[in-house]
């Protein structure tokens, strides 16, 4: 998986949870994964289809969930398992728009599915073709680990019809 | 979180009601929220553009917050469907997918404006502000056109 897929997804997840989490964020572990996915917490996919085509997993420990959603709703919330998963699949949708919205400007054409629920322990592995870069974004508030499997399904238009 | 100064109907002087359309439930309660610090009314809400259109044809809201990524039928088609019928419906994209394509498409479908996600409640505010234009006011504005005709 080359660079120039996965860097706006770095750089979308490292200015929304800097910003939702209002504290600084870095990535401290990653890894190519060739195994099936392990769910760390609570986790939300969303697919991606087009000139790109895969999937992006995020996963979110509970007390980082919790942070986020009371940043994002200005006021401290209890703890409750329906606003972690409300919150992951949020946070995924707002990392994933500002990522495709880079990649989009780069030229790749695509469209991004609505995030839903990752609810297994275990699910989807990489592979050759599509192999799962897993990072670690560490920060004061918790963790948010997030696992991108995409690939290439054609080239760029631009790269297609070079003038 | 920050109050706004209130945005009233300049017709009435009443809230200005809102229609909030977002497949996540967490999305909808956020901008309930922020919709409440503008002293705003939440006149319906909506998980995809279906249902949009449907809550439209009910509460004629002043304002559609219209999320783009939705199942079933999509921001941009539900405001498209949504203007073909009442021409004047205030539709403002809140979308997390921010690209030109998107924006263009949204834009000449018949959308007022875009905001991206995160959402800013300032910036949504002033958005709001825009796209409303004469139809609204805030209340300090009302209260102080009420003084001055009061002492005519």
């Amino acid at each position: 998986m080359k660079m120039e897929l996965i860097q706006p997804f770095i750089n979308a997840a490292d200015a929304v949870l800097s910003e939702t989490l209002a504290c600084s964020v870095a990535i401290s572990d990653i890894s190519m994964d060739e195994e099936p996915y392990q769910r760390h917490a609570t986790a939300a996919l969303v697919e991606i289809s087009g000139d790109i085509e895969g999937r992006v997993i995020f996963d979110v420990e509970d007390g980082t969930a919790m942070k986020v959603a009371s940043a994002l709703a200005g006021a401290e919330l209890e703890p409750d398992a329906q606003l972690m998963r409300e919150t992951v699949a949020e946070l995924a949708n707002l990392v994933i728009g500002n990522a495709v919205t880079s990649l989009n400007d780069a030229g790749f054409r695509f469209k991004v599915h609505p995030p839903i629920d990752h609810p297994a322990a275990t699910g989807f592995r990489g592979s050759e073709d599509t192999e799962a870069l897993v990072m670690d974004f560490s920060s004061p508030a918790g963790s948010v680990f997030m696992n991108v499997a995409l690939r290439y399904n054609r080239r760029r238009r631009a790269d297609q019809n070079p003038t | 979180m920050e109050q706004f100064p209130a945005l009233l109907r300049a017709t009435d002087r009443q809230p200005v009601r809102y229609l909030v359309v977002d497949d996540s439930v967490f999305a909808r309660k956020n901008l309930a929220r922020i919709i409440d610090s503008y002293g705003g009314s939440l006149a319906g809400e909506a998980g995809d553009g279906c249902t949009a259109i449907a809550e439209y044809d009910r509460t004629r809201a002043d304002i559609v917050l219209m999320d783009i990524t939705m199942p079933q039928m999509e921001g941009i088609e539900a405001a498209e469907r949504i203007v073909r019928q009442h021409p004047d419906a205030r539709i403002i994209m809140v979308s997390s997918v921010g690209y030109q394509e998107n924006i263009v498409a949204a834009l000449q479908k018949g959308a007022r404006h875009f905001v991206q996600k995160p959402v800013k409640p300032e910036l949504l505010y002033e958005v709001i502000k825009y796209v409303l234009g004469d139809a609204a006011v805030t209340a300090a504005n009302a209260a102080a056109g009420a003084n001055a005709t009061a002492g005519e």
